[in-house]
């Protein structure tokens, strides 16, 4: 019997262990893989609520047309952000071929104004509406630009790229709101994403890791 | 005419709704030689009735698709802090009064009205100080906004990431 529970034991150490040397592994190679050389690069794209979606769509509209197909993921209770994304995409399709998007939903991670505590639980139900959605898009780029909901979502991808499913890169843009102190979405991610950006100059140095190429939007 | 647009965003502010239509706030602007008042009042419980400022002819919704034409009308623009009506309101080059709102988490939104009036594109107050700066603001100070250059991402990425 004590043999049984040692032996599992083991088992659940060694996978724990292998989990975390796989995240190191898998986050530590992020400039080495260029999925642009296969062809297009299909993007999830996180909407976070007002600005954030105005800042996002911006980015966006800077992208060449290999950013393809466009996934946008929104917060369930967003209302106005769906109508900024569609009214965008037509747009884009005057002058580009036809789009090529998507729209998704999933619960919000955490409303303005939330406790930190129950945050904790609605992330955690927000991350478990990612991970299916994470494994049917299988992005090659996550992009996003500090709201709750990209926590989660940037946490699948990540999970996809340790299980060796598909190494989704992570690509996160500080909103320009941020000129001393990161968000909390920023904080977690500056050590998770493949590149991060941040608009202003007084946080390229506090955070070394983080590119400065001036106000994105 | 000179038109005043107040815009609160998707958000909802209710002091500054309160406060921009106060006795004080209305005469200071009257005093300007504003005549009309727009309020975009997003998610507020506050709406007030257009009958309620003696002096300028008020027009008071909740959300419409784009503001961009009420901003092209506006002589002067007062919005919350919020990222997105400030980039708007600078990107038409009109000058902008920015209300931070003191209640909110961790008022992250000053950082970028504080650093916006160091370069002298805009002024930002609070809602308790707000009839003072209306009276005392000089807007021929605040300087042209240049926006930002998002091709500089795109170029970037598209490196990083193998596209070109």
């Amino acid at each position: 019997m004590g043999l049984l529970c040692g032996a599992l034991c083991g088992v659940i150490v060694t996978l724990v262990t292998v989990f975390i040397l796989r995240i190191f592994v898998t986050l530590r190679h992020g400039s080495k893989h260029k999925p642009g050389k296969k062809g297009p690069v299909s993007v999830l794209v996180v909407a976070g609520s007002g600005g954030h979606t105005t800042e996002i769509i911006r980015l966006m509209g800077a992208l060449s047309p290999f950013y393809k197909p466009r996934h946008y993921v929104l917060a369930d209770t967003d209302k106005m952000s769906e109508e900024k994304i569609r009214a965008f995409e037509a747009e884009r399709e005057k002058t580009c071929s036809a789009s090529q998007f998507t729209l998704h939903r999933i619960p919000r991670s955490r409303e303005v104004r939330q406790s930190w505590s129950s945050s904790v639980l609605t992330s955690l139900s927000a991350l478990v509406s990612s991970i299916p959605l994470l494994f049917r898009l299988q992005p090659d780029v996550v992009l996003c630009n500090g709201p709750g909901t990209c926590v989660p979502l940037c946490a699948a991808g990540i999970l996809l790229g340790v299980l060796g499913v598909k190494r989704v890169l992570i690509v996160f843009v500080e909103s320009i709101c941020r000129v001393e102190t990161l968000s909390l979405s920023g904080k977690i991610l500056y050590y998770f994403a493949d590149y991060f950006f941040v608009q202003w100059v007084p946080l390229k140095d506090k955070y070394p890791k983080a590119i400065y190429l001036g106000r994105l939007v | 005419m000179k038109t005043v647009f107040v815009t609160v965003g998707t958000t909802s502010f209710d002091d500054l709704i309160v406060t921009v239509t106060s006795n004080e706030c209305v005469k200071a602007l009257i005093d300007r030689g504003y005549t009309d008042l727009v309020l975009q009042v997003g998610r507020g419980s506050v709406v007030p009735d257009p009958e309620i400022c003696s002096g300028l002819t008020l027009q008071v919704f909740r959300f419409k698709d784009s503001i961009s034409e009420d901003i092209r009308q506006a002589d002067l623009i007062i919005s919350h802090a919020g990222a997105g009506s400030c980039l708007e309101a600078l990107g038409a080059n009109k000058p902008l009064l920015v209300v931070v709102n003191d209640k909110l988490m961790d008022n992250h939104q000053l950082e970028l009205a504080k650093q916006l009036q160091a370069d002298s594109h805009l002024i930002y107050c609070t809602c308790s100080t707000l009839s003072q700066t209306l009276k005392d603001m000089d807007l021929s100070l605040l300087t042209t906004y240049t926006p930002g250059e998002p091709q500089n991402f795109a170029y970037f990425l598209d490196k990083a990431i193998g596209l070109v």
